[in-house]
């Protein structure tokens, strides 16, 4: 896995993981997803969300296979949870609906795709319930969100 | 011809001169309890177990339960499976839609009370009973078809004690 190309084009922008994934800096994430893409990694598996709870941190990951080399890839980026992630919607057309999960769940906001809304939970649902610092509200119109306890503790 | 105080069953009067004598009441819940058409609709893993309970093996068909794929034909609303958040509101439209008489039996463990998303199931309703009336819980997760057999069998003798026709009897405890 070290010997990925992606680390070997982009050196110095690449920190190399013991898992053997690689870290950029999202900024420069617009430039090497496509070229990963070039490179041949046709199929997006997944897009993981993820969030580190110190310094409002979050981070994605990117799992990327080759189906004519049979080569695996992780890309992984990291930010601060109020900037905005550059889309690869329009390169690998399975990250849609990747994005608007993480989006949902985690408040993980893209640029440059249409139509980033939920897509499990209703629409007129409140916070991202996959954040660590989201509490649970009391009600949800009307109906009781936590459990009556009250006949046991 | 014999009178109704001699305590014969529906059938026997029926064998005996071909007329049937009986309360009113009786009729109606006779016909309601032996005709029980379920709502066929499935929410989770609790649904397979409910198509195995319609299916020619277990075949709840033969106590007159028969899936219905709308409400406004339907008597019971199967809850088979997790009700979220999401889905509560529809839930509950849909009973809303149903004709009366109409009634609920909760399915499974999510639906009596949350089941294995009682603590950290931000999206999951604690139960279905928190939406719209429960006539009939099933415990299990999920419950065997025989235990949803039980289950509209515990229905049917509810419905049997009921009186359409007359004031709701005031349970006094």
């Amino acid at each position: 896995m070290n010997d990925n190309i992606v680390s070997d084009k982009f050196k110095e922008k690449c920190t190399l993981l013991d898992n053997g994934s690689i870290m950029i800096d999202f900024n420069d994430w617009e430039s090497i997803s496509q070229f990963v893409y070039d490179s041949g990694f046709d199929y997006l598996m997944c897009i993981t969300s993820y969030d580190l709870e110190s310094d409002d941190t979050l981070g994605l990951a990117y799992n990327f296979y080759s189906t004519s080399e049979k080569k695996y890839l992780e890309i992984r980026i990291e930010f601060n949870n109020k900037e905005e992630i550059f889309s690869i919607a329009n390169i690998w057309r399975t990250a849609d609906w990747h994005e608007r999960e993480a989006y949902d769940l985690m408040g993980i906001l893209f640029k440059g795709r249409p139509d980033l809304k939920r897509i499990l939970l209703p629409d007129d649902w409140e916070g991202h319930p996959l954040r660590k610092d989201w509490e649970e509200p009391e009600y949800y119109n009307g109906m009781p969100v936590p459990k009556d306890k009250s006949y046991w503790e | 011809m014999k009178h109704a105080k001699d305590k014969f069953t529906l059938l026997e009067k029926f064998k005996e001169d071909n007329v049937i004598v009986a309360k009113f009441d009786d009729l109606i819940n006779w016909s309601r309890a032996g005709s029980p058409w379920y709502f066929q609709f499935g929410l989770a893993c609790c649904a397979i177990e409910m198509m195995a309970a319609a299916g020619p093996r277990h075949d709840l068909d033969r106590f007159g339960a028969i899936p219905r794929a709308t409400p406004r034909q339907s008597d019971v609303m199967i809850v088979a499976g997790t009700v979220t958040l999401k889905m509560a509101s529809r839930v509950k439209r849909l009973y809303e839609q149903m004709s009366d008489p109409k009634y609920v039996i909760s399915m499974g463990s999510c639906a009596n009370s949350g089941g294995p998303y009682w603590q950290h199931g931000y999206h999951v309703l604690k139960g279905v009973d928190l939406v719209v009336p429960v006539d009939v819980y099933v415990p299990g997760c999920p419950p065997r078809p025989e235990a949803l057999i039980q289950g509209v069998l515990e229905l049917q003798k509810k419905i049997k004690t009921e009186t359409p026709l007359r004031k709701k009897k005031i349970n006094n405890e």
